[in-house]
């Protein structure tokens, strides 16, 4: 799947896309991964699922959505005919849910590629157990790979000893592409009710406090595999996308950034192409991984 | 068909104080017309110069005055964020998301009978929709309330849009106690209850209006961070499920909420 330019915008922080057409020209941006998708309808977490904290906030959103049939038959006719990439996010329960749901979605002509969640903090049933070990992010990209045909890329969760080894498991099963980082664990306290915040207790801390675990970790696995890295976590303007590039990732997306300034993704656009005149740079590829 | 959202760099025309908990802030686009806007409707204002909080802050639109270009915002001093608004200065930048949400069911003649009812810092979105009720050329009824008489924000302005009914709870001004106590709620019938407030107080108004057969919306302020149904935080449970208040409200009928 080749992109206009590297900018995307990450999953559950734009919607379809469409939330946003007011503000946004959405086909300057490269590609836009839309909402947590499963095969059966999710109601989500309770309330509250959102707290703020220096630099970030948490959510427990927990994959709230109306699965991939209502998507297939109501969203997408809504979407495809916007002039970006439009990529569906999976998620599921089990090797077997993820698949039927990636088997949806490998019928819209129009949806280039998926990103498999397999690194969600907030649901209990499937999501992140997968993606924390190598044997379960292995079962699922299997599952998923003969199931979809076209681009794979499966998004890592920070929440491991060893994201390495994570990349190279679903590597060796057929992914076409990595992303990472997924919202880091954590949780908020309100003294006053001596009680924590989010409704399941836990939530993902996502915004700029995590960009350096992050970009450390994008170097990390982009030094390790061979398929393209896609960088995101915690990334505000075109500075922090080009780090992003130079540890290695071969695109970006921009995620909880977009709350702060729904148009951020066209400005970083904008700012990449601005950097790389100034620096007498040709294309974004010539500075990907040059990072020492 | 909802007015198209933007994004506007705003300029503060002037900040004042009502009380020690509130401010006024009087807002302008220099460079063009403000978007229009419906009562009901909030705006998401970007907080600069606050290290602890970090998204925007989700405020109601209290009035438009088309004639000078301006939109007003009441801002509580409650937390980081909203003490950083408040410090705002005149001809400081502003920058607004806006407007966002559905906004308030508006009379469709003019001898409707609205009660516009609301608490503390949600009486603003009323002001706004009791002047679009009185351009259309109807008059409303406010009945307002709060914990005391200095807590009661633009009595003034509300007196020029309709009649104003208060009560506060320490009886400092009006009659004693909350506004479900009024004795206008025995005395009158109204078609519709708009209210915006605290959760107790909007509950114990669809109680009453349960009770009195009458059709009852509600603003709901709960915690957000996009504005604009994409990250599915500010999530209310009705009778069609989890759906967000941002987009699908603020305004709900009573009837779609689970309450």
């Amino acid at each position: 799947m080749e992109l206009r330019n590297p900018v995307m915008t990450a999953s559950g922080t734009f919607g379809y896309g469409t939330e946003f057409q007011d503000v946004v020209e959405l086909g300057r941006i490269g590609g836009i991964i839309m909402k947590g998708t499963t095969y059966e309808p999710r109601q989500g977490n309770d309330y509250p699922r959102m707290a703020e904290t220096t630099g970030g906030m948490l959510n427990c959103v927990g994959l709230q959505n109306k699965g991939v049939r209502y998507f297939a038959e109501h969203i997408y006719p809504l979407i495809r005919k916007i002039d970006s990439r439009m990529i569906v996010n999976v998620s599921g329960s089990s090797p077997q849910d993820y698949a039927r749901c990636a088997a949806v979605v490998d019928t819209l002509e129009d949806i280039p590629a998926i990103e498999l969640n397999i690194s969600c903090p907030n649901v209990h049933d499937g999501g992140m157990a997968f993606g924390v070990t190598t044997d379960g992010a292995a079962s699922v990209v299997k599952a998923v790979r003969q199931a979809y045909h076209k681009t794979l890329i499966v998004k890592l969760s920070p929440n491991v000893t060893d994201i390495v080894s994570i990349a190279k498991a679903v590597e060796a099963e057929g992914a076409d592409s990595v992303s990472l980082i997924n919202t880091l664990m954590g949780t908020v306290i309100d003294i006053e009710k001596r009680k924590r915040t989010l409704s399941i207790g836990t939530g993902g801390l996502s915004g700029p406090c995590v960009k350096p675990i992050a970009l450390r970790m994008v170097y990390q696995v982009a030094h390790a595999v061979d398929i393209p890295v896609i960088g995101l976590g915690g990334i505000c303007n075109a500075t922090d996308a080009i780090e992003f590039i130079m540890a290695g990732a071969s695109a970006i997306e921009i995620g909880t950034a977009n709350f702060l300034d729904p148009a951020v993704s066209m400005k970083v656009v904008d700012g990449i192409n601005e950097w790389l005149d100034a620096h007498n740079v040709a294309s974004v590829r010539d500075i990907i991984g040059v990072a020492e | 068909m909802l007015p198209r959202k933007s994004i506007v760099d705003l300029t503060v025309r002037s900040n004042q104080s009502l009380g020690e908990r509130f401010v006024l802030l009087k807002c302008t686009d220099t460079s063009a017309h403000l978007p229009l806007m419906l009562p009901g409707q909030f705006a998401q204002l970007r907080v600069d110069n606050s290290k602890t909080t970090f998204l925007r802050r989700p405020i109601s639109i209290n009035y438009v005055d088309i004639d000078k270009n301006e939109v007003w915002f009441l801002i509580q001093k409650v937390g980081a964020g909203s003490q950083a608004l408040a410090s705002l200065q005149s001809g400081d930048i502003l920058n607004a998301l806006m407007p966002l949400g559905n906004g308030f069911a508006m009379p469709t003649n003019t001898t409707d009978r609205y009660l516009l009812t609301g608490g503390g810092v949600g009486t603003a979105p009323l002001l706004y929709m009791g002047r679009c009720i009185r351009d259309m050329g109807g008059r409303s009824t406010f009945l307002l309330g709060a914990r005391t008489a200095s807590m009661l924000l633009e009595l003034d302005m509300f007196r020029v849009l309709g009649d104003v009914y208060v009560t506060t709870e320490d009886g400092s001004m009006g009659e004693s106690g909350f506004v479900t106590q009024h004795s206008i709620l025995r005395e009158q019938r109204f078609d519709m209850i708009s209210v915006c407030g605290p959760s107790p107080m909007m509950k114990a108004v669809a109680r009453y209006a349960r009770k009195t057969n009458t059709p009852c919306q509600v603003s709901l302020e709960n915690m957000m961070a996009c504005g604009l149904g994409a990250c599915l935080c500010c999530v209310e449970k009705t009778v069609r499920g989890n759906v967000c208040v941002c987009t699908e409200g603020p305004v709900f009928d009573i009837n779609e909420l689970n309450w």
